[in-house]
């Protein structure tokens, strides 16, 4: 036992000695870097450490934090009422648009991966067009009225399904799947064009092979061939979608309002807010984003071990 | 020559050949399907946009008609030069904004763009101690979004007394870690020997840097520059910014279109300008965007 820890301890010694020869020779590198890691430190790694730091205190920016243990987290969890109910809606959100938006991309940037030139071209700026067009989304409150003006409303209305005009955006039941709408709307971002450009790199050659090999239809051709080629865009096309589906809060603001009819459209990111920039409880809000932050990176890790199993 | 070869070869065959399909493992009939599933999702997609663009060329009492039309029947640009006459008119004048959407995003995204292709130069080329730990934590950071650090954001630019200036938004947008990523994908492409044949000839870091590196990864930069410009022109930076001549041009025009029912017209002109901008750049770089998309792979 004893000898194995020495040997250890010198092998680590001896790593650290090549590591520390390595590192003097390439000053030059460290140089380079130098910029960009002071600033992702100051502005993503510092934050995530005071968001933690801040957790456990109250903080309301006048007076100096106050050290309050786990009692943020507890009130959080056990009294919190409308921060659980951000939680559920947080989770029915993510957990439907996060998969469906992501199979979404994948499908569409499949499907268009065929067409000629030009027409994908146009393809692929009709269906990335909605995620980088800011705020149009509050269109969607006009379809959605909720008086007979509505378009949604008076189309019902007209094919004699609902006699009187139902209030989309104030109704609770309804709020919730229609900001899924608007989120699926949403959702051909990055990992999409991610998809497209992944897509257009796979060898040809492989169809022709597996043709050959017995693959009899597009379906087993996507299983056997595509998506294990298309593995590592997968996973960043699954990180952009998990990123985004936790942290929705812009659209069901806009629609819903903020506050929201009986809360039933607040989202964990709506709560933060609300805690951190309208009543300045920063300690509680720090709890809400350090809580925030776990889930996705855990998230974000279950995904991807999934992922690795694609096509195996 | 080779090109109008195969133009007459293809004329000569028989017909039969023509409609030959040109992939394996399809079926005609799945086609079909799948096209018109995808022409009916397309119109379904752009039908918001469409309806948008529509309403902002619609005069004030076609807005308001009942039943309403999709389509505007007078298509007029009445909305537009309404706007422009509201514009004038406010408070700050509004060269003011245009001017801080500019300079915010001119000097935000040549200084992503600097700093980052640093980075991912050394990241992609070069393995030294700590390197590849460093870019771990990078692509963990690309898996939380703002939201997060949002308060202790706040809390640091605050003390770092840049609360109400330019930087506030600046500087935090050189550090986005997408960017970093995607730039260090694009460079492992470059072939090594590239960088060890400059090496040879006496160039230092710096020069392989600018001279061989950059020129070489000029779709990389597009995109950087692209998404970062969509970035900082959709940036409202309402936390940070609070005098009226610091505000940007989108805040400007989302604090007219909030000017009640008689800003209709306007508002659906804003909404259309607001949304214009990003999409018709991302129109005329698609095919550079896509390149660098190609190795945007995360590797295990």
């Amino acid at each position: 036992m004893k000898e194995y820890l020495q040997k250890y301890v010198t092998l680590r010694k001896h790593n650290f000695r090549v590591a520390v020869k390595k590192a003097k020779r390439s000053k030059m590198c460290y140089a380079f870097l130098a910029p960009y890691a002071i600033l992702f430190t100051l502005f993503y790694i510092l934050p995530v450490c005071t968001s933690i730091f801040f957790s456990f205190t109250y903080y309301n920016i006048l007076e100096s934090p106050r050290f309050i243990g786990i009692q943020n987290y507890i009130s959080l969890i056990l009294q919190d009422d409308i921060f659980l109910q951000g939680v559920k809606n947080t989770f029915m959100i993510a957990v439907i648009t996060g998969p469906l938006g992501y199979i979404l991309s994948f499908l569409f940037a499949w499907l268009i991966n065929e067409l000629p030139r030009w027409i994908r071209a146009v393809a692929v700026v009709v269906f990335y067009a909605p995620s980088i067009a800011g705020n149009v989304y509050v269109i969607f409150s006009i379809f959605f009225r909720g008086d007979a003006y509505g378009y949604v409303n008076a189309l019902l209305i007209d094919m004699g399904l609902i006699d009187a005009p139902i209030l989309w955006l104030t109704n609770p039941d309804y709020m919730l799947p229609i900001c899924m709408i608007v989120i699926l709307w949403m959702s051909l971002g990055m990992g999409f064009l991610s998809f497209v450009a992944g897509l257009q790199g796979v060898d040809r050659s492989q169809y022709e092979a597996g043709c050959i090999d017995g693959v009899k239809n597009r379906w087993q051709e996507l299983w056997f061939i595509t998506l294990p080629n298309m593995k590592p865009m997968l996973m960043f096309g699954a990180v952009m979608a998990i990123t985004q589906a936790f942290g929705v809060c812009d659209v069901t603001m806009a629609l819903c309002g903020y506050p929201s009819t009986d809360y039933a459209a607040r989202t964990v990111v709506t709560h933060l807010f609300d805690y951190g920039f309208s009543r300045f409880e920063m300690g509680y809000a720090s709890a809400i984003a350090t809580l925030l932050f776990l889930v996705m990176i855990l998230c974000n890790k279950a995904i991807q071990s999934l992922l690795r199993r694609v096509g195996t | 020559m080779s090109k109008t070869m195969i133009a007459t070869k293809v004329e000569k065959q028989p017909r039969r050949k023509l409609i030959k399909r040109r992939q394996p493992n399809r079926s005609r009939v799945g086609d079909f399907f799948v096209y018109l599933f995808l022409l009916l999702m397309a119109l379904a997609m752009v039908f918001p946009l469409v309806y948008a663009i529509e309403s902002a060329l619609k005069p004030l009492d076609e807005l308001f008609k009942f039943p309403p039309s999709v389509f505007a029947q007078n298509p007029t640009l009445d909305n537009f030069s309404d706007l422009f006459v509201t514009m004038g008119k406010s408070w700050v004048t509004f060269s003011r904004y245009i001017f801080n959407t500019v300079f915010i995003t001119a000097v935000g995204t040549f200084g992503h763009l600097i700093v980052a292709s640093m980075g991912a130069f050394v990241l992609a080329k070069y393995d030294f101690p700590g390197g590849q730990g460093f870019f771990k934590i990078v692509t963990v950071a690309m898996m939380f979004n703002g939201y997060v650090t949002m308060i202790p954001n706040y809390l640091i630019i605050n003390a770092l007394g840049w609360i109400d200036t330019y930087w506030a938004i600046i500087i935090p947008a050189f550090a986005e870690p997408t960017g970093l990523f995607l730039m260090k994908q694009f460079m492992e492409g470059l072939p090594t020997s590239l960088i060890e044949a400059a090496k040879i000839d006496g160039a230092n870091e710096w020069r392989v840097f600018t001279n061989i590196v950059m020129p070489n990864v000029k779709p990389a930069w597009l995109t950087l520059i692209i998404f970062s410009v969509q970035g900082l022109w959709n940036n409202k930076a309402a936390t940070f910014i609070y005098s009226e001549e610091k505000k940007t041009l989108v805040y400007a025009l989302q604090q007219i279109q909030s000017g009640g029912i008689a800003r209709t017209g306007q508002s659906a002109a804003v909404q259309v300008i607001v949304m214009a901008v990003p999409i018709v750049i991302f129109i005329l770089s698609e095919s550079q965007i896509l390149e660098t998309m190609a190795s945007s792979g995360l590797k295990d």
